[in-house]
């Protein structure tokens, strides 16, 4: 890069860290995310949260106030502990620290060390905490630290072989996730798939208003990940980092595989095949007729999508796998943004564009949409893919919008997307296609019925 | 005991009307652990100043708390929309210690040239507040170098709660008041300040613009032959804001919100200050009458206006309200809101909709506010302050509700229940202000209630008692060719 960064962000392209952290705890069976800080972090979370699913979000908050800041969150945090467990009754309390109790310093695993103690004659629920300051990271890395915590707090003894295999999806859709329970079952496989929203954040209509909604990884599957046949998990940024899977492995020998977001033809061959190596069994036929319907309707499409300029912006293993894609159908991404920082994104990119794409595009770290408007200000797009924050700049230049990955907020069904695997790569493209027929339809001073 | 499932210490912030004395405990902070549906004082702060439009809005702080915020309001604005950007110091590390100064003193920098803005708010969120950044020194030295005034809102999310928000927007706010004096640039002194007061001028303060609402209300006062100096603060102007101690008169909607404001202005300069609210049928006509009374000793002749404007509206309103009130008739209504003020122009709405209000809590409610609501509401009401879905989900199902009025957080609440919700909220997209909001109010409440997908929804379907209303509400047409 060769321009100075701004000191100053305007529309940030990332969300806090205890954002990510409260939707892992809310995949668990039983589980309530609580955040340990003063009482509007949790209640705007939950605002943003419910604007993209349109579901309950319950998240509770130690709700400090000035005289906690000052002397110490801990008496409201065991304070607010009983009182979810009188109201839920949950099955596990996720703790997750904000910026304001990471800075005062409060030590949350001493406090629960001590609420542990204090309370011993209570059934207590499982406690699983993780440390998630907005000024270290993401709402990205808060997932990932959440999964690691469960991982590493619940996961403590070598369970029993069993013939499940443990999945790590990353922030995917509750659509997507019932899409992999399906072809894990094609497989003969039964998954512990951690966290599991595909419930809890999309979830039926029902009698009652439940406190925890139905769904989520059950307690008894996490404990038993220790004696899985393997961990897949999802994203190409985890591959170098100490991550949950990682951590099964080193700890209880269960092999590993890191694979990209299974987005597009051949980061989804590469999760098939951890999956058939896993599952000792080659690809059902359901699976591969579905690739064969994904390349035929890739032929089908060539030419509407060809050379067509792509800005994408988003989560950064979601960008990678999204680029992978729109490289193989003959898009051309020209810029692919992340608010991200120190994820490889050079690397990962160039890898999956090899072979599929001639210029690579331009690939930015930590930026935020002002960088991105600028950046792309020269490229010309002809689209762009991403979540609904970059409404604003679709609208300025006048290109449609492919709305992918979260939030969605000014669009509806966004839970109900579904983007992995050939069947999501096909849903994927007939978006794509159509977005671009539309606008061609619109744009055409002729208006052709046939397109 | 129906409420015996509370949480103990929830209690005392729950009232039912006409069973005993009315104590409510409110202004607390919020339970720890009890999922409450507040913001912070930094909410406060932000959902006040945003939607002046003209002005930077700078969050220091960590990322979320700017991206939450970002837009969130439909104020809209009729010229430039700087408001509807967030901008953020989004604090690393290295600032969490070793102080956040220098990367605002940057940052306001950068932006102010950027955007060349007439003011620049800066917001101070929990972190900046423990790590002691000296928000004052920054601004004072900004204002200096960049030649607009650059000021400190000291909204630390952990002060309180939105309320408290609301004080230090007011605050942040009055430092631009008499900052100029009628069209010219110089400020006047304290004294000259009455004499330049301009008759039949007023401003508006605690409307945000929502779907563009402040404009409906700025028509009407034209046509009483009224002068708008300043929207505070939808559709706001730093320049407006600056003069508008030369109005006459200041009418206040939404007690919370810029209440202080208003008094802060009394005080300082004398500027008498009207409550006003602009929402439903006898509140928007009482708060325009109100105000030509005031005015009528500058001139006889408004009252008369007031009044043929408000029998000209009524006159295409009331017709169109009979026909929805056909089919709301005796359906039961739960509300709950950010500030209580709303709810009472609500609760008497309903009643124009031949609705029954059965449940009423706010956020931020005072004990007079809940005094208030207890006497306008029939008994057996449930008041509540500070509450949270568990709680509202309880008194949802106990009162069988029709309809739920609140904000996007409680809608998932009323949808798991089978129950139709109304966004009431800062997040509403359609004008509820004036007579022309009443009947987008009327009909949106009815689409909600009259949907016939309440037909399908568990606990509806199940239940006979309820079998024969959802029919009704099915074929809004049957009780009309019945009526044919
Ligand atoms: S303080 Fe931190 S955790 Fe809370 S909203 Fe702001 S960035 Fe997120
Ligand atoms: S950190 Fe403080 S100011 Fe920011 S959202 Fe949380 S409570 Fe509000």
């Amino acid at each position: 890069m060769s321009r100075v960064p701004y000191t100053s962000t305007t529309n940030a392209c990332k969300l806090c860290t205890p954002l990510g952290a409260a939707l892992v705890f809310k995949g668990i069976e039983g589980g309530v995310p609580f955040l340990h800080g003063s009482q509007g972090c949790a209640t705007y979370m939950r605002r943003y949260i419910i604007s993209h699913f349109r579901e309950p979000m319950d998240i509770a908050s130690s709700a400090l106030g000035e005289k906690h800041a000052v002397y110490g969150g801990g008496p409201n945090l065991k304070k607010g502990l009983l009182n979810v467990m009188k109201k839920y009754s949950p099955a596990l309390i996720g703790v997750a620290s904000t910026c304001l109790t990471e800075t005062i310093g409060d030590d949350v695993q001493m406090i629960l060390h001590e609420f542990r103690k204090e309370f011993g004659d209570l059934e207590l629920p499982e406690i699983v905490h993780c440390s998630t300051p907005s000024y270290m990271g993401t709402h990205m890395e808060g997932w990932h630290r959440a999964v690691r915590a469960i991982v590493d707090q619940m996961v403590t003894d070598k369970a029993p072989p069993a013939h499940s295999v443990n999945i790590l999806p990353s922030l995917v859709s509750p659509a997507d996730i019932r899409h992999l329970r399906e072809l894990c079952a094609t497989f003969g496989i039964a998954p512990v798939i951690l966290p599991d929203i595909s419930d809890t954040l999309d979830g039926t209509a029902k009698e009652d208003y439940e406190p925890i909604p139905e769904g989520g990884t059950p307690l008894a599957a996490i404990r038993g990940m220790s004696g899985a046949r393997a961990t897949i998990q999802f994203g190409r940024t985890l591959a170098d980092r100490d991550s949950a899977g990682e951590s099964l492995r080193r700890r209880f020998g269960v092999p590993c595989h890191t694979v990209g977001m299974p987005i597009g033809i051949r980061e989804s061959d590469a999760f098939f095949a951890a999956l058939e190596e896993a599952a000792g069994v080659p690809m059902p036929r359901e699976v591969g007729l579905e690739r064969g319907r994904l390349v035929d309707a890739m032929v089908d499409a060539h030419k509407y999508v060809f050379g067509k300029r792509v800005v994408v912006y988003g989560e950064e293993d979601l960008v990678v796998g999204l680029t992978a894609f729109l490289a193989e159908i003959g898009m051309k991404p020209v810029l692919v943004a992340t608010g991200a920082r120190n994820m490889g994104l050079e690397k990962h990119i160039a890898d999956v564009c090899a072979g599929v794409a001639g210029e690579l595009p331009e690939i930015h770290e930590g930026v935020d949409f002002h960088d991105i408007a600028e950046r792309s200000a020269t490229l010309a797009p002809d689209l762009m893919v991403g979540h609904s924050k970059g409404y604003r700049y679709a609208r300025e230049w006048n290109v449609p919008l492919i709305r992918v990955g979260f939030p969605i907020h000014d669009r509806f069904g966004g839970q109900r997307m579904l983007h992995i695997g050939y069947r999501g790569a096909l849903a994927l493209l007939d978006h794509i296609v159509n977005a671009i027929l539309e606008k061609k339809q619109e744009d055409s001073p002729v208006g052709y019925v046939y397109l | 005991m129906p409420d015996g499932d509370l949480l103990d210490e929830r209690r005392s912030q729950v009232h039912r009307t006409g069973e005993g004395p009315l104590d409510m405990a409110c202004n607390r902070e919020s339970l720890a652990g009890a999922v409450s549906q507040r913001a912070c004082v930094f909410c406060g702060s932000r959902v006040v100043l945003y939607p002046i439009a003209d002005a930077l809005h700078l969050v220091h702080g960590p990322i979320g708390c700017a991206v939450y915020t970002w837009d969130i309001r439909g104020a809209l604005s009729s010229g430039p929309e700087l408001h509807r950007l967030s901008f953020s110091t989004d604090l690393q590390e290295k600032d969490v210690i070793f102080g956040g100064e220098p990367k605002l003193t940057a940052a306001l920098d950068e932006l102010i040239d950027r955007h060349n803005p007439k003011a620049a708010f800066v917001y101070s969120t929990c972190i900046v507040g423990i790590i002691g950044d000296d928000l004052e020194a920054v601004c004072r030295k900004m204002t200096a170098t960049k030649g607009i005034p650059v000021i400190p809102v000291m909204s630390e999310g952990f002060k309180g709660n939105k309320r408290e928000g609301y004080v230090a927007a007011c605050k942040a706010m009055f430092r631009l008041v008499g900052t100029a004096s009628g069209n010219e640039a110089a400020p006047l002194e304290k004294e000259a300040v009455r004499a330049a007061v301009r008759p039949m001028t007023l401003n508006i303060l605690g409307d945000f613009n929502l779907a563009g609402e402040i404009w409906i209300i700025r028509e009407y006062f034209e046509r009483m032959g009224l002068t708008v100096i300043a929207n505070i603060t939808g559709d706001g102007r730093v320049d407006d804001i600056r003069r508008c101690h030369t109005a006459a008169l200041n009418v206040v909607q939404c007690s919370g919100a810029t209440m202080d404001l208003a008094k802060m202005m009394k005080e300082e300069y004398g500027t008498p200050f009207l409550r006003v609210s602009y929402l439903g049928i006898e509140d928007m006509a009482d708060s325009l009458y109100d105000v030509a009374e005031f005015f009528s000793k500058d001139d006889p002749d408004i009252m008369r206006r007031t009044q043929e404007l408000v029998r000209g509206e009524l006159a295409k309103l009331m017709p169109e309200l009979a026909r929805y009130r056909r089919d709301l008739q005796g359906k039961r209504v739960a509300m709950y809101v950010g500030g209580s003020f709303k709810a009472f122009s609500l609760v008497k709405a309903f009643r124009h909709l031949g609705m029954q209000v059965v449940l009423v809590g706010s956020q931020t409610g005072t004990k007079e506010d809940y005094e208030e609501l207890a006497a306008i509401t029939d008994p057996g009401t449930v008041i509540v302050d500070d509450s949270n879905p568990l709680e509202l989900s309880k008194f949802i199902k106990e009162k069988d509700v029709d309809l739920f009025v609140g904000g996007v957080k409680e809608r998932p609440i009323a949808y798991k229940l089978g129950v139709g919700f109304c966004d009431h909220n800062h997040e509403r997209k359609e004008a509820l202000e004036g007579f022309v909001g009443m009947l987008n109010f009327a009909r949106e409440v009815h689409a909600s209630a009259m949907s016939p997908v309440w037909r399908f929804v568990p606990r509806r379907e199940k239940r006979p008692a309820h079998t024969a209303q959802a029919a009704t509400a099915a074929t809004g047409q049957e009780k009309k060719e019945d009526a044919a």
